[in-house]
């Protein structure tokens, strides 16, 4: 298994800089996940470290050795493409045997590592297959089938469950976390799905028009988002937003918006507060918390049945907030009802420069 | 006696004019008139097929086995006709010619637009012109060809004298007069001309493979050629298919190059079918020979025609249920 | 910093390809060139001169004389009066097949009237049968109906003979149109020919540009047709080229012969080099059949 590193890493095309100066330190064994909405560069990224794209600046190493400008072939990468990229006129055997046959592989040895992958990903009965006879979710079992048998030091998965329908995703993405415990090989994965980066991941890296926005484990990244970006990505429904203002006082540091005054002393600050500034208090809907005795009130305006739980739109002084209610509710569209906020749980950023205080 | 019992199975069933009557009285008044308005705005298209198309080729059929001259008799003779097509020298030198032509010219053309569509693939600079040019002979008519080719090949002032003026007094390209080697000079002709069109239908091809193939190969570790052969010459096969059928019909159907490039000539070297049923129909006045001929062309299509679109429509309709 | 970047690097491979893509090129241009070249040179020059060498003294009296003197059969008039003969065969040839084209494509994929596919299917096969299969039916026809050797009647051959590609394209264009757009159209209350000449036929513009560009290529480039079916008055411009060049007697005038060429040859390059990617959608669509 190997680590990857990337050092200044900038990837332009024409004029346009998609990828602007990005450091990344990929530890050996780890499944990381490139996170983030279309455009941000995480395709790029991971082109760029399969040798796919030429970069115009930078340098990339992989297992300690620098291949920035390496072939391929010679990166000893494995990738799994959205759209499986199967040869459409070869067997299931043939697709995964190709690339070894073509470089020279004894027989004895194409065969036992056919055999090896097949068996781990239930392959065996559709070995005679053609890609046309299978379906969307065997066909991408094949492509990672197909990059398995390279043995590489380091597998890139590029947004492989996109073309999935979601029941088939979910269970592909329980395949994939078990494959990982099971082989142990460094993986990097993209995606834009929040779920699959939360449930898959060891560390998440959430990307952002070309620049890294944050790096960390799932729950790192979920309860202490770096800056405004990274707390709105992640999280569905998202997070609930207030624009007000940190007032510190002698003994205490309190949220004072319209409507709204919280003494946020327990949030752990990361510079003392000297003075009074704009800042956007976040707090997650699981930890806005409808309670009969709570300090703020707000308006039912729409509930949204979930199956295992509800999600309420609160009316707030013409500011939806959304909280999460498990079970049944006890209220109905239009009640007044009263919530707190759990301050242990909430989020400061500055409203200037959005991130986290 | 089992042939006797299925015989009168399919006697017992309701024949198809049956259930379309039946289908026809039990449509609404309405249904019905909106299917008789569409029947009647393709009242052009149902008179051509029948009459021009399926009535012309019957006619032909018709005349074939008769003895009309410059006239048609109503005198039936059988397969005499078709007898005497293939004693007749010229005409079966003219499917000699077809034969070695449609040979040559569909393997040319192939191999040809099919580096002229991988080269042009493969990223090169000024690609646009580089197709313009490769792609504007299809554009002129056969007979401009034809026309120009023997203007280049003629032995007195075309490419011959121009390579002795040079200074090779020995040099000889006279295939244009010279009987055994005519039907070269045509192939040549027309590959120039139709290459381009072979090359663009198999670059459409060829750009409508996934990118994401390409990339999987490169991982891989495949050579660029093998890509080729291995994985996108198999992709492309219908493509292929398709462009051997339309090379195949413009094989049988040779006749404008012929007669601006050659006459036929010299004397009958280069005659081709088409031609040799277009002087009996007109210049001989041998209606009923000309129309076997026609016949026997129209069999030769077919035998290959037939089998490809039933293949590809088999293969749709596989398509549509998966 | 970037001491073995990676540039587009000129391998042997990449200089054979460009070797052989210009050795292409000039195969394929050569035969322009020459037409051009000869066509602009006198006839003492070419009779002692190169083929492939420029004009020394440029001449546009070939162009003249193949304009409006060229012997084309009796009269000795030129091209020019093809050329306008082909212009009254390729526009009612052009219109009328595609209308047709679209009206047939529209009914049998949106309105799937019964049994209409066999049609369709007969008519797919028809486009390989050879021409000389229905010449003598369709000159007998022509004449029963007082079409032979005229203008009407060398329009109504271009139509049967086209009738197939056009109906093939438009068919398959409107197919990938969704159906959705036309039973939109329905429960507005439109019927057969409302849809068709006002919502269908707007949209259409891109296949009957296409359609167009091919349609009046095959017409203007067409020889066997216009010979048989058109009649000594209407003989298209590649009828009478080929008669100026292969018919006459005594010496032959190939600067003449050149220059008529090219002036048969015009209005379809123009039309190619004109219309770029419209030109090879036509290909492409029209030789994905059935």
């Amino acid at each position: 298994m190997a680590s990857v590193s990337i050092h200044n890493l900038c990837v332009r095309f024409g004029a346009n800089e998609v990828i602007k100066d990005l450091n990344l330190d990929v530890l050996e064994r780890e499944f990381l996940v490139l996170l983030g909405p279309s455009g941000c560069g995480k395709s790029t990224l991971l082109h760029s470290i399969a040798g796919l794209i030429d970069v115009s600046s930078g340098r990339i190493e992989i297992g300690a050795q620098d291949m920035t400008w390496a072939d391929p072939t010679d990166r000893h990468i494995g990738m799994v493409f959205q759209s499986y990229a199967l040869y459409p006129t070869m067997t299931v055997e043939r697709n995964m045997s190709f690339g070894l046959r073509i470089s020279g592989k004894p027989k004895a040895e194409i065969e036992r590592r056919v055999k090896r992958v097949a068996e781990m990903l239930h392959l065996q009965p559709l070995l005679h297959r053609k890609p046309s006879q299978l379906s969307g979710g065997q066909r991408q079992r094949v492509a990672i089938g197909r990059a398995l048998v390279r043995e590489a030091d380091v597998f890139l998965f590029d947004e492989p469950l996109s073309n999935l329908d979601a029941k088939l995703r979910a269970e592909l993405r329980r395949e994939l976390k078990l494959l990982h415990r099971k082989l142990r090989s460094t993986m990097i994965y993209v995606t834009h799905d929040q779920v699959e980066a939360m449930t898959l991941a060891t560390r998440i890296v959430v990307m952002y028009a070309g620049k890294i926005q944050q790096i960390g484990a799932p729950s790192e990244v979920y309860e202490k988002p770096e800056n405004l970006f990274v707390a709105g990505f992640l999280g569905a429904p998202a997070m609930n937003f207030l624009h007000g203002r940190l007032k510190p006082t002698p003994d205490s540091v309190r949220f004072e918006s319209e409507g709204l005054s919280l003494d946020v002393t327990p949030y752990a600050l990361r510079a003392a507060a000297s003075q009074a500034r704009e800042v956007v208090l976040g707090i997650r809907p699981e930890n806005l918390l409808i309670d009969a005795a709570g300090e703020f009130a707000g308006t039912v305006s729409l509930m949204e049945p979930m199956g295992n739980h509800h999600v309420v739109w609160l009316d707030f002084g013409g500011t939806l907030l959304s909280s999460v209610v498990s079970g049944a509710p006890a209220f109905c569209v239009d009640d007044l009802v009263r919530f707190t906020l759990d301050v242990g749980r909430i989020s400061l950023f500055d409203s200037m420069s959005e991130q986290r205080l | 006696m089992c042939r006797w019992k299925k015989y009168k199975r399919t006697l017992l069933q309701p024949s198809r004019i049956e259930t379309a009557l039946r289908t026809v009285m039990t449509l609404k008044p309405k249904q019905l008139f909106r299917q008789l308005v569409s029947w009647a705005a393709l009242l052009p298209l149902a008179s051509t097929v029948l009459v021009a198309y399926l009535g012309t080729v019957l006619w032909s059929l018709n005349i074939s086995f008769t003895n009309s001259r410059t006239f048609p008799s109503d005198q039936y003779v059988g397969w005499a006709q078709y007898q005497r097509l293939f004693d007749n020298d010229r005409w079966l030198l003219s499917l000699q010619n077809l034969a070695l032509y449609g040979v040559l010219f569909i393997a040319a053309c192939m191999v040809l637009g099919f580096l002229l569509a991988v080269f042009i693939d493969q990223k090169v600079m000024a690609e646009g012109a580089l197709r313009t040019v490769f792609l504007y002979p299809y554009a002129m008519s056969f007979v401009a060809t034809g026309l120009v080719w023997q203007w280049l090949l003629n032995p007195g002032n075309g490419i011959q004298q121009a390579v002795r003026q040079m200074g090779y007094p020995d040099f000889t390209f006279d295939w244009i007069i010279d009987q055994d080697m005519v039907i070269y000079t045509i192939v040549i002709a027309t590959v120039w001309q139709a290459s381009g069109l072979v090359m663009a239908l198999l670059l459409a091809g060829l750009r409508g493979i996934d990118e994401e193939i390409w990339k999987a190969a490169r991982i891989d570790g495949i050579p660029t050629w093998r890509v080729y052969v291995s994985i996108v010459l198999p992709m492309l096969g219908p493509t292929i298919a398709t462009v051997f059928v339309l090379l195949f019909t413009a094989v049988v159907k040779v006749f404008d190059s012929v007669v601006s490039m050659t006459q036929g000539g010299p004397g009958t070297a280069s005659e081709v079918p088409a031609k040799f049923i277009m002087d009996h129909l007109f210049g001989r006045a041998n209606i009923a020979l000309a129309s076997a001929g026609s016949m026997v062309l129209l069999l030769t299509v077919l035998a290959l025609v037939a089998p490809f679109l039933y293949a590809r429509s088999r293969a749709r309709r596989r398509e549509e249920q998966a | 910093m970037n001491g073995n970047a990676r540039r587009r690097r000129l391998t042997p491979a990449r200089i054979g390809i460009y070797a052989f893509l210009l050795t292409a090129a000039l195969f394929f241009l050569l035969p322009l060139y020459i037409m051009l070249v000869t066509s602009f040179k006198t006839m003492d020059e070419i009779r002692l001169g190169n083929i492939f060498a420029l004009p020394v003294s440029v001449t546009l009296e070939p162009w003249t004389t193949a304009w409006s003197q060229a012997c084309t059969g009796v009269n000795c008039n030129g091209i020019r009066g093809g050329f306008w003969n082909s212009v009254l065969i390729a526009i009612p040839s052009t219109v009328l097949p595609i209308l047709l084209g679209a009206l047939n494509g529209y009914a049998l994929s949106f309105w799937k009237p019964r049994g209409a596919n066999v049609l369709f299917a007969i008519l797919m096969m028809g486009a390989f049968i050879p021409v000389q299969v229905m010449m003598y039916p369709l000159v007998r026809i022509l004449a029963t109906l007082g079409l032979f050797s005229s203008l009407p009647g060398i329009v109504t051959v271009h139509i049967i003979f086209s009738m197939p590609v056009m109906t093939l394209l438009f068919r398959n264009y409107y197919l990938s149109i969704p159906q959705e757009l036309f039973k939109a159209a329905r429960i507005d209350g439109g019927g057969f020919w409302r849809i068709f000449a006002q919502l269908m036929l707007p949209m259409s513009t891109p296949m009957i540009i296409v359609a167009a560009i091919m349609q009046v290529t095959g017409v203007w480039n067409d020889y066997i047709l216009g010979l048989v079916f058109a009649g000594r008055d209407n003989l298209p411009m590649t009828v009478q080229l080929n008669n100026v060049i292969n018919t006459t007697t005594g010496e032959r005038l190939y600067n003449v012969n050149m220059a008529a060429t090219i002036l048969t040859s015009m209005v379809p390059l123009a039309i190619y080099f004109f219309s770029g990617r419209w030109f090879v959608r036509g290909i492409a669509a029209g030789a994905v059949k059935g």
